[in-house]
């Protein structure tokens, strides 16, 4: 385990290094293949620590690099901690991130870029790794922030594009919002705990006085919300839609996201300290869910649409975090990554085909010229609405059923959530594949192509993960789901067998009922309609005006601010001083420039008249 | 009999005070230069007068280091008033005013 776990790590390093290296000698390729292997071969490292893992008594193997920092009562070592928790992110990670790679290979052909592409992805996968394994807050704040700047780089991949480059520019910042609120419970953590590894933070929390315990559970919120997409910082991540599809789909299903939600779940023990901090949780996570869903209602770009579906399913996870269904919320990333990872390949897919078109409206009965891609999306949109057997059927069942037994009201919400987002995913697909085909003058009368086997063979791969992902943890499967395998991680099983399996059942039906209504609306109302000024609320497609807000409340200020310190401090203030200086110096030299006169009888006099004052002077000294 | 210190002050003076004026006064280069070689002169008096009436061989010492440093300079300043006055035809020091501010 020791000699493999740090493999995981650096495989997609040395990926990364090798393309940068050997930039020049390698075509485009091979740098596919190196890129594309690294990761794979990652999972596979993945896959073998995960079987490793399951024949260790303790489930809890720290594997230690080097010392990195030694300062003091700070010591920070650069070490991995492989748990259950960890090896599950791991193993999806990795796992669709080759499936992305490999997509990429075919997407990104004849790309200018396509070596730094590959490049940024490599780096983007190393990053959350880091993130993931890290056993301690540094070392994770490290693979944090990597996955940070590595999204700026490839959201803003097209960067002569305004748009792009203002859209990475504002993921970066929102991230760095959060970033602040990860540093904060750092510090706290540390001041109360004297450790920043997890396993130390976790055995003295009784250090923690409750009112800390918050603090520190509001501030990773903070961070949480950043990284992941949700209120109040949520609206960088449909900007983020500016990068390439694969990158959408790397940001949304397997990395970067689902961070902020690793994060929540990793720290499950200071969180169990405040339920106020996690009352806080479930409704930011709640309201997250549901105001993401009405604006995917309202989107027209298919890309949109399925942003907003992601920040909302990812508002699904953080109120699983804030009813203590860590188990549940894992469920739901996992089975999120298969999902999503399929959705956005397949609009990509559809984009591909049409050469660029992302505006649903131009789209419209596809399903006959996109033979592979339409079963799959088919099979993603029917996941992601929570149709049975599905994945989504059962992760979403899994959280809502968790919700239900803590907080009424939320759950209300999280199931009008449900029908909101099988109404916003029918009409995308709906307006997608189905009705009359509005996509020619976008072709050029042409008629659009299936994509390369690179890009459907991984979408295929992932429909069948969306089929099958609901076994790894169904309800009354116990010993061997997924929440019984975390369940050492969190030292508890999340309460979810104090219900009876006749209300189970009943929350399943509701949530299946939700489902249905939400399909059905979508399809009377979307079959023979293409832009409907009823049900496309404006308020909606501008995201609740939250840019505008923001905007007013600080954009605008500081601009003001900003014009302030430009005509005052810095024409008044500073260029006054300055010039002032100058001009003074400039004026004193003019009067005293004429003492030059050039007469030296002149300068002679003046000297006579110096010398009789030292004398006089002098003499008067003496007497 | 021996004469009073003072009067070579006094004779010391006045030869200053005659060079002063005369560097003052007198716009020609060459009449300047011979005033200042007076008023050195009489520096050069009041040290020896000192240098006796104190019995202290500096004095003496200072006045040949003045004399060669009066030879140098009016060596230069003549090479210098010969130049002006080859390019002017005169030696009217208040016509060269060039470097005023």
């Amino acid at each position: 385990m020791s000699h493999l776990a740090p493999l995981i790590l650096v495989l997609p390093l040395l990926g990364f290094l090798l393309v940068l290296m050997n930039g020049r000698s390698l075509n485009n390729r091979m740098v596919g293949i190196i890129a594309t292997g690294v990761v794979g071969l990652s999972f596979l490292a993945t896959c073998v620590a995960f079987v490793l893992l399951l024949h260790d008594h303790d489930r809890e193997v720290t594997v230690n690099l080097f010392t990195w920092i030694s300062v003091d009562t700070l010591h920070v070592p650069a070490a991995l901690l492989i748990d259950p928790l960890s090896i599950t992110m791991c193993l999806f990670v990795t796992g669709i991130s080759t499936l992305i790679h490999w997509y990429s290979t075919a997407y990104m052909e004849g790309e200018k870029d396509f070596r730094k592409f590959f490049l940024y992805l490599n780096l983007f996968v190393f990053s959350m790794l880091t993130l993931v394994l890290a056993n301690n807050l540094v070392f994770t704040f490290v693979g944090w922030e990597g996955v940070g700047v590595c999204s700026y780089w490839l959201v803003s991949f097209y960067f002569d594009r305004d748009a792009a480059a203002s859209a990475g520019k504002k993921a970066f910042i929102y991230n760095r919002i959060g970033d602040v609120g990860l540093l904060l419970a750092m510090f706290l953590l540390f001041v109360h705990t004297h450790t920043l590894t997890y396993l130390g933070i976790f055995s003295s929390t009784s250090l923690l006085s409750p009112t800390i315990a918050t603090l520190v559970v509001l501030a990773l919120l903070l961070a949480a919300t950043g990284k992941s997409a949700q209120i109040p910082l949520f609206n960088w991540l449909p900007d983020a839609m500016e990068g390439p599809t694969p990158v959408s789909a790397l940001i949304h299903a397997a990395t970067m996201v689902t961070a902020g939600v690793y994060l929540l779940v990793r720290m499950s023990p200071v969180l169990a300290l405040s339920s106020s901090g996690r009352m806080t949780i479930a409704i930011i996570g709640g309201l997250t869910a549901f105001v993401a869903a009405t604006i995917a209602t309202a989107q027209k770009d298919i890309k949109k649409v399925l942003a907003f579906s992601t920040v909302s399913q990812i508002g699904y996870m953080v109120l699983a975090v804030g009813v203590g269904a860590y188990g549940a919320a894992l469920f739901l990333m996992v089975s999120h990554a298969f999902f999503k990872a399929l959705l956005f390949l397949g609009s990509g897919s559809v984009i591909h085909s049409l050469g660029g078109e992302q505006d649903m409206r131009k789209m419209g009965g596809l399903a006959k010229w996109l033979p592979l891609t339409f079963p799959t999306f088919l099979v993603g949109w029917l996941t992601i609405s929570g149709v049975p057997p599905f994945a989504g059927f059962w992760s979403k069942g899994d959280v809502l059923t968790n919700v239900f037994a803590h907080n009424k009201p939320l759950w209300a919400l999280g199931v009008v959530t449900a029908i909101l987002t099988a109404y916003y995913m029918t009409r995308l697909f709906v307006l997608t594949f189905r009705g009359n085909e509005r996509f020619r003058e976008v072709t050029h009368q042409h008629d659009p192509h299936e994509s390369p086997l690179a890009m459907t063979a991984p979408l295929l791969i992932l429909a069948i993960l969306s089929v099958l992902g609901g076994l790894l943890d169904l309800p009354w499967a116990h010993g061997f789901s997924l929440t019984h395998f975390l369940a050492p991680t969190f030292g508890f099983v999340a309460p979810i067998g104090a219900q009876s399996t006749g209300l189970q059942t009943g929350l399943a039906l509701v949530d299946f009922a939700a489902a249905l209504i939400g399909l059905f609306a979508a399809f009377t109302i979307w079959r023979n309609t293409v832009e409907s000024t009823t049900f496309e609320k404006p308020f909606f497609e501008h995201v609740w005006r939250w840019d505008d807000a923001y905007d007013a409340m600080f954009g605008r200020p500081l601009e003001q601010l900003a014009q302030v310190s430009n005509d005052v401090v810095e024409n008044r203030i500073i260029d006054g001083a300055v010039e002032g200086l100058g001009g003074s110096v400039q004026r004193s030299g003019e009067g005293i420039r004429k003492l030059q006169a050039g007469m030296v009888r002149q300068y002679a006099l003046a000297m006579v008249l110096g010398l009789t004052v030292i004398v006089v002077y002098l003499v008067g000294r003496v007497r | 009999m021996t004469i009073p210190a003072s009067w070579f002050l006094v004779l010391a003076a006045l030869l200053f005070g005659v060079g002063a004026f005369g560097v003052l006064t007198r716009r020609s280069a060459l009449i300047m230069f011979m005033c200042i070689e007076l008023m050195l002169n009489a520096v050069n008096l009041t040290f020896v007068t000192f240098a006796r009436s104190l019995s202290d061989i500096g004095g003496q010492t200072t006045v040949f280091f003045i004399m060669v440093v009066a030879a140098a300079e009016v060596t230069v300043g003549l090479g210098i008033v010969v130049a002006v006055f080859r390019r002017r035809e005169s030696t009217s020091v208040d016509e060269l005013s060039e470097l005023q501010g």
